[in-house]
Parts: structure tokens; C-alpha cells; sequence
């Protein structure tokens, strides 16, 4: 009886378990196997061993893409989540046009991330865009958004910031909303300034949500590719080039598949260690509380 | 004043707890300096999608010289027509459309069909199963496009829709929202229908999808915006132009027409239109959706 009680369980996971099983698990298994060899994609490939994964020790690129990467995830997440909070506190109270202001700051975050691109490009091209034409009219100086590293870093992560801070918002929103109001009350009552409250009561209350958005946002950093593959393509001279869009420039345009996937690997199981440590962390100090 | 509302029935208790907190604290004058904030936000925030219209309906001459302002001096149809006639624009937008179409249906049925079974069935490996799921939610695209491509290949599927949909409905984020919204399913409901001899999948297909109404909404909208969206895995799998989703196609057209702003942007709005719509008309329930997945 119970055992076809399972049966039946995973009987009617079968679907998931087939499509996660072939089309992902098994191509990750594939992943490492063409990361321990020397394959171009063309003719037979042979077996390296951990060859690819010594030679990113010694390859200044890799280790760009890297800094970039950790870099972009240490300033883009915190002010994201800084930004989302703010303007949440701001839509907290039932306004009038709050439903108009949240989808106006959530809308760069449902369109593809190629056309944000797109349209960031075009804002901050070095020649006609708008940006430079606001500073030249303002006296300030024009950076040259696509040859000078710097600001191409900058602009990609200005464009970043603008696509996915409406994922904070949301959700910052929502769990403000549903803080009870008698605790602020008490609080206030106490004499707690308005700070205060929000240092000593609101943000411990988030804090749930902010570790899912930590979480959520530090994934996605390790995994943005459309905006910087369109903005910048990982120039000038590799001042924009992150770990994934490095992994597809190696595997598929220099086809070196074995280098490539090796490189996707190291992404794999630094968010994964990442992801598992904070989770840790986290319910450590759950259990302080 | 709020201390005598807060003793009032029940029901005015959200309406109460609202006007109670915006009384507190914020003066007439600090609640106008805190719309002032919202406003200039706002504008910055839409600034971009706004100069894409601009964009779009100036003439090209315009751009090059600088003489397109905040206002569009001419209204010029001479973006869309460029990016509708030189490129297959519409051709791409109908592949993107009968893909994710089709993809949304598949996925929608798998994660609510996991995502049940994980909330609510107890069978040995469960934990295993949801915690390998999850876990793909870490995988780089990148990383996989290698092999998917050479078992799609395998497949026969290379260059046909199918490459498209079928890898991607394996969908760890929405198998999550939907065991996350199942786990608020009260057991005994699922129980009762059980005894009066309703099978497993009966009781999925009477009692919990009425139930699950706005889950599916929050599944189709975000499966329809992935899929819509997405770009890594289309540009490997599609190898021929006339097949390619737009996207994929905005992007060849971005590196091939590099100055042409007019038709780009224009290319750009004729992708951003439906998902603006569809998710205008389900706010809502996305919203909502998001939010569950968020706060436990």
C-alpha cells in the first residue's frame, strides 16, 4: 500500500524528473566530462585531465573576468537591495498611483534583458547618446562610455541596477506590508525615532526577504550575460568581461569547449559553496534569535 | 484618535492600520517631499523607455546631427518600416510567440504537477529530489549550452522549434513557487477528498487546481516573460535566421545595423510590447507571485 502510494508520487514526477534528468543533470555531467578534455568540437577529443582547470591559475583573462564578476556582485547587489528598500519604504503607505509608481519601477525587469541592452547602449553611446549630451550641456565631463574601461564598467552596471532593483521593490514592499502595525506603534510609544525603528525593528523583520533577495540577486550577478554580451560584448580590452560571457567566448567562439565548460564548472560550484554557506549562516543566526 | 479606530470590527482593521500609519509620522509637508521623491524616480526610471519611443519615431538624419530633443519634432515612420521590411521582424516575433506559447502549456503542467507532489506527498527522496532541483537554479546557462547542444543535436532537433521549448521546461524557479504556494494547501482538504475515493490525480484535477488559480496566473505570466525573453540558449540552438526569436534576432540586428538607432529601437518596441501588456493586465497576480516566493 505504501509503496504504491510512492509509486504514484513518483509517477507524477515523472514528467519533471525526465526533463530535469535529460536535459539538465545529464548535460551537466557532459559539462564536466568536456571540461577534463582538450575538445574544439571538431574531430576527437582527448582527455586532459584537470589540464583546463590549472590553466585558468595563470590566465591574467580568467582572472579579470573573476574580479569583474565579485566585483560587480559586491557593488550591484548591496545597492540594489539599498535602492529597492528605500523606494519601498517610500510606496509603503497606500498612496495614491502606488499600484502606477510599483509598475513603472518593476517594468525594466520584465522585458529581455537584449533590449535593455539595447537601450542602454544607445543612452550612453559615446558619440550621440543622451547621457553625454546632458553632461556637455551641464559643463561636466563626457566619458566615452565605449572605449575608456572604467566607464563601460560603469554603464554596464548603471544599466544592471535599472533593469533588476524592481525585484527588491516588490518584494521589500510586500513584506513591509505585512509588518503588524502595533509593533511600529509600540515602538514609537517607546520613543523610538523613526530610524530607530526601522534600524531596531523593520529591518530585522526583513530580513527573510533580504536573504532571499541576497540570494536570488548573487545568482543572477554570476549569471548575467545578455546585457553585458550586448552592451559590450566583455570590451574594451576585457574591462567588462565576466566569468559566463568569458566561458561562451572561449567555448564557442574559440572553440575551446574543454576550457569553456571548465570555466562555466568553477561558476557552478562557487555559487552553489556561496549559496550553501549563507544558507548556513543564515539559520545560524535564526536560531540565535 | 487611531486608539479609539483600533477598536473597531475586524474587517476595518487593514483600512484602520493603513490611515493609522500614515497618520503617524509624516506631516503633510513630509508626505509631499516623499511624492516629490517618487515623481523624480519615477521619470528617471521610465526615462529610458521613453527615449526609445523617441527614439523610433525620429528620423535618422536627427540622431547623427543631435537635433532629437525630449519631444519628437516630426513623427517619422521610417524606424519601423526600415526594421519591419529589411528584417524579418514579424517573422521573428511569431517564432518567439508559437515557442513560448507552447513551452508556457508544458511548463505550467510539469511545475504544478512537481510542485504539488513535493508539497503534499511524502515518499522516500523527497528532500533529494526538490534539493537537486533547486540546486539548477545555480547553473550557469552557460555551462550547459555545450552539451544541450549536442544532445539536441542528437535529437534531430537542431534548427525547429522543439530545441527551443523542450530543454527549457525544466523549470526549477517555477517547480519552487508552485511547492511554495501547495505547502498553504490545508492537508485535511487534500485528506477528505481522498476519502471519498478520489485518486491521486483526481484529487490534483478537482480539489487543488480550482484552488491554484492564482498560481497558474503568476506561472503563465513568468514562464511566458522567460521564454519571451530569453536569449543564451536560442542563439546556439537556432542556426537559421528565419527561425530565430526575437531576442536573438534584435541582437544580430543590433551588431549588423550598428548606427541605425531608429530601426533598432523600433525592433526593440515591437519585442517589449507584449510582455508590457501581458504583465500590465496580470500586475496583480505577478506582483503577488513574486512576493509569495519571497517571504516564506
Amino acid at each position: 500500500m505504501r509503496v504504491r502510494r510512492w509509486a504514484t508520487s513518483y509517477a507524477m514526477l515523472a514528467p519533471a524528473l525526465a526533463l530535469f534528468g535529460v536535459f539538465v543533470l545529464y548535460p551537466l555531467v557532459g559539462a564536466v566530462r568536456i571540461s577534463l578534455t582538450n575538445s574544439t568540437g571538431i574531430g576527437q577529443a582527448k582527455f586532459v585531465g584537470l589540464a583546463n582547470y590549472t590553466a585558468m591559475a595563470s590566465d591574467p583573462t580568467f582572472w579579470q573576468a573573476a574580479g569583474n564578476t565579485a566585483l560587480l556582485a559586491v557593488v550591484s547587489v548591496p545597492v540594489s537591495l539599498g535602492l529597492g528598500l528605500g523606494i519601498a519604504l517610500l510606496l509603503r503607505d497606500r498612496i495614491p498611483g502606488g499600484g502606477l509608481f510599483r509598475a513603472v519601477f518593476l517594468a525594466p525587469y520584465v522585458i529581455s534583458g537584449v533590449v535593455v541592452a539595447m537601450a542602454g547602449r544607445w543612452i550612453f553611446d559615446q558619440n550621440v547618446g543622451i547621457v553625454d549630451r546632458v553632461l556637455a550641456g551641464t559643463g561636466l565631463p563626457q566619458p566615452d562610455w565605449q572605449s575608456d574601461g572604467t566607464a563601460a564598467a560603469v554603464s554596464v552596471v548603471l544599466v544592471l541596477l535599472w533593469a533588476r532593483t524592481g525585484l527588491a521593490v516588490i518584494l521589500y514592499l510586500s513584506a513591509l506590508q505585512g509588518i503588524d502595525g502595533d509593533v511600529l506603534e509600540a515602538a514609537e510609544l517607546d520613543g523610538a525615532s523613526a530610524w530607530q525603528r526601522l534600524k531596531g525593528v523593520v529591518w530585522p523583520l526583513l530580513r527573510p526577504t533580504t536573504f532571499f533577495l541576497t540570494v536570488m540577486l548573487v545568482i543572477e550577478t554570476f549569471q548575467v550575460f545578455d546585457i553585458v554580451w550586448v552592451m559590450t560584448k566583455g570590451g574594451p580590452a576585457g574591462s567588462t568581461e565576466l566569468l559566463v560571457t568569458y566561458a561562451y567566448n572561449q567555448g564557442f567562439a574559440a572553440r575551446r569547449e574543454g576550457y569553456g565548460s571548465a570555466i562555466g564548472v568553477v561558476v557552478f560550484v562557487v555559487v552553489l559553496a556561496a549559496t550553501a554557506v549563507w544558507w548556513r549562516v543564515q539559520r545560524a543566526s535564526e536560531d540565535e534569535l | 484618535m487611531s486608539r479609539v479606530e483600533g477598536a473597531t470590527r475586524p474587517r476595518d482593521r487593514l483600512a484602520v492600520q493603513h490611515s493609522r500609519r500614515s497618520a503617524r509620522g509624516s506631516s503633510r509637508g513630509t508626505r509631499r517631499g516623499r511624492y516629490v521623491v517618487l515623481v523624480v524616480l519615477s521619470l528617471l526610471w521610465l526615462f529610458p523607455l521613453y527615449w526609445m519611443v523617441v527614439t523610433a519615431v525620429s528620423p535618422r538624419d536627427d540622431l547623427a546631427s543631435g537635433r532629437i530633443g525630449l519631444l519628437p519634432t516630426t513623427l517619422h515612420a521610417g524606424g519601423f518600416t526600415r526594421a519591419l521590411t529589411q528584417f524579418p521582424v514579424l517573422q521573428w516575433a511569431q517564432n518567439s510567440f508559437a515557442i513560448a506559447v507552447v513551452a508556457v502549456a508544458l511548463t505550467v503542467v510539469v511545475d504544478v504537477t512537481a510542485g504539488y507532489v513535493l508539497a503534499k506527498h511524502r515518499f522516500p527522496g523527497r528532500s533529494v529530489v526538490f534539493l537537486l532541483i533547486v540546486a539548477t537554479l545555480m547553473i550557469p546557462v552557460q555551462v550547459l549550452l555545450v552539451p544541450q547542444f549536442d544532445l539536441v543535436n542528437s535529437l534531430g532537433w537542431i534548427n525547429s522549434y522543439w530545441a527551443v521549448i523542450v530543454p527549457r521546461s525544466a523549470e526549477a524557479f517555477g517547480v519552487f513557487l508552485a511547492r511554495q504556494y501547495f505547502l498553504s494547501l490545508p492537508d485535511e482538504l487534500l485528506e477528505a477528498a481522498q476519502l471519498d475515493g478520489a485518486g491521486q490525480l483526481r484529487t490534483l484535477w478537482s480539489v487543488v487546481l480550482p484552488l491554484s488559480r492564482p498560481l497558474i496566473a503568476v506561472l503563465l505570466v513568468m514562464t511566458f516573460m522567460y521564454r519571451w525573453n530569453e536569449f543564451a540558449w536560442p542563439l546556439v540552438a537556432l542556426r537559421d535566421p528565419a527561425l530565430y526569436t526575437l531576442p536573438v534576432g534584435l541582437s544580430f540586428l543590433q551588431s549588423q545595423y550598428t548606427t541605425d538607432y531608429p530601426a533598432l529601437m523600433a525592433g526593440a518596441l515591437v519585442s517589449v510590447l507584449p510582455v508590457l501588456v501581458l504583465f500590465g493586465i496580470a500586475q496583480r497576480q505577478f506582483v503577488a507571485g513574486i512576493a509569495r516566493s519571497g517571504l516564506k
